[in-house]
């Protein structure tokens, strides 16, 4: 076992933990949209994953089947890693999928069951529809800091060609995301990227 | 509208048991590469017939509009309506269990293989086409603005500075979210009186 590349103490599981308490109840339209706050918050401001890391969490978890935000577990894995051991990992899954399961997970259950009753109202309709264009603006931003996180100097250029062709391709086409995704993984295995 | 059938039938079949819920729910998440909204379509709607249509669309807009992973929010309100809080809880435990076990092993090979450039350079690529797919999502619903009661220059505006904000300023969700999601819903609010 190498020396840890982070050392983590009770405070910093917490910070951890409490951090994915709040993105929690932030992510609406989905974990993914409270990406780029993961981003500035683990890898900018407390450096507890690297750059790459944090693509790999999100590329891996969309590979695998099932919901998308297992790419939250996967980042607490990474970090537990990073702090030095597997132990320290499978706690890292914990504290990052409880963390942004819990508060959400509440706050849909009770809150659909008055909203299912109270749809017509006024006030639900207009946050309903109100948060629709955030929404839309979230998602492009993530997908904005996916595809310029990937490469750096001249390999840049590929990259980007390679999210805008999947992007069009799976905005204007029925094909399957899994093709898209296999011939992505074949372009990069082959170092065409 | 999503209540203008407040009194439609609802669907034929229900989950018989706890466990029947929970398979069904693995299954259906073991399916799903990429996104499990539209094998979640199939099964609960086209094969098993647990949930209407109508009831479907209804379920997916309330599940977007909460915080959470929409798919999560999705069974949460389904399980729930079935057996309730054990419904819940047994809904979501099935759609993340076993997909979990995967995508650690998954996780786990990587970090032993990660060494070869050829693994990098897959996963480099599969990241390129994970941000198109989420860039691609992100168009497919913007498409649901122009029928938004907020009116579009202002949805524009508000996505465009979003974007802006978050992804160029990277600046703390939680303020973008209070200003522009606020912005918004007041708007929204206003247009809705009449």
């Amino acid at each position: 076992m190498t020396a840890p590349l982070i050392v983590l103490a009770w405070h910093d599981w917490l910070n951890l933990f409490s951090h994915f308490l709040l993105l929690s109840l932030m992510s609406i339209g989905g974990a993914i949209s409270t990406t780029s706050e993961m981003h500035r918050f683990l890898v900018e401001q407390h450096h507890w994953l690297t750059q790459a890391q944090f693509n790999d969490s999100i590329a891996i978890a969309q590979a695998a089947p099932g919901p998308n935000v297992l790419f939250v577990a996967l980042m607490g894995w990474n970090v537990g890693l990073n702090a030095g051991s597997t132990v320290a990992a499978v706690f890292g899954v914990a504290v990052t999928m409880f963390g942004i399961l819990i508060p959400s997970t509440f706050l849909t259950y009770f809150a659909s069951q008055w909203g299912h009753r109270n749809r017509h109202l006024r006030v639900v309709r207009a946050f309903k529809q109100g948060m629709a264009p955030l929404v839309i603006a979230l998602l492009m931003a993530t997908a904005w800091i996916l595809a310029s996180a990937g490469g750096h100097g001249t390999a840049d250029w590929r990259l980007w060609l390679l999210s805008l062709v999947s992007g069009l391709v799976i905005w204007r086409t029925k094909v399957h995301l899994l093709w898209v995704l296999g011939a992505g993984a074949l372009l990069g295995a082959f170092q065409l990227l | 509208m999503p209540f203008a059938h407040l009194d439609a039938p609802t669907a034929p079949c229900r989950p018989a048991s706890l466990r029947e819920l929970f398979f069904s729910f693995t299954w259906l998440a073991l399916q799903g590469f990429g996104g499990v909204l539209v094998v979640v379509q199939r099964e609960l709607v086209e094969r098993k017939q647990w949930l209407t249509h109508d009831e479907f669309v209804e379920d997916w807009a309330v599940a977007q509009v909460m915080p959470g992973p929409n798919v999560v929010n999705l069974a949460l309100m389904f399980g729930g309506r079935m057996f309730g809080l054990p419904g819940a809880m047994t809904a979501l435990a099935g759609l993340l269990a076993a997909p979990l076990v995967v995508v650690l092993l998954l996780a786990m090979l990587h970090t032993r293989f990660a060494a070869y450039p050829a693994v990098e350079g897959a996963l480099r690529g599969m990241a390129a086409v994970s941000a198109g797919l989420i860039g691609a999502t992100g168009l497919k619903l913007s498409v649901a603005l122009a029928r938004n009661p907020v009116p579009l220059a202002w949805c524009v505006a508000i996505a465009v500075t979003g974007f802006v904000l978050v992804a160029l300023l990277h600046l703390p969700l939680l303020y973008v979210m209070a200003g522009l999601g606020g912005l918004g819903c007041v708007l929204a609010w206003r247009r809705l009186r009449a």
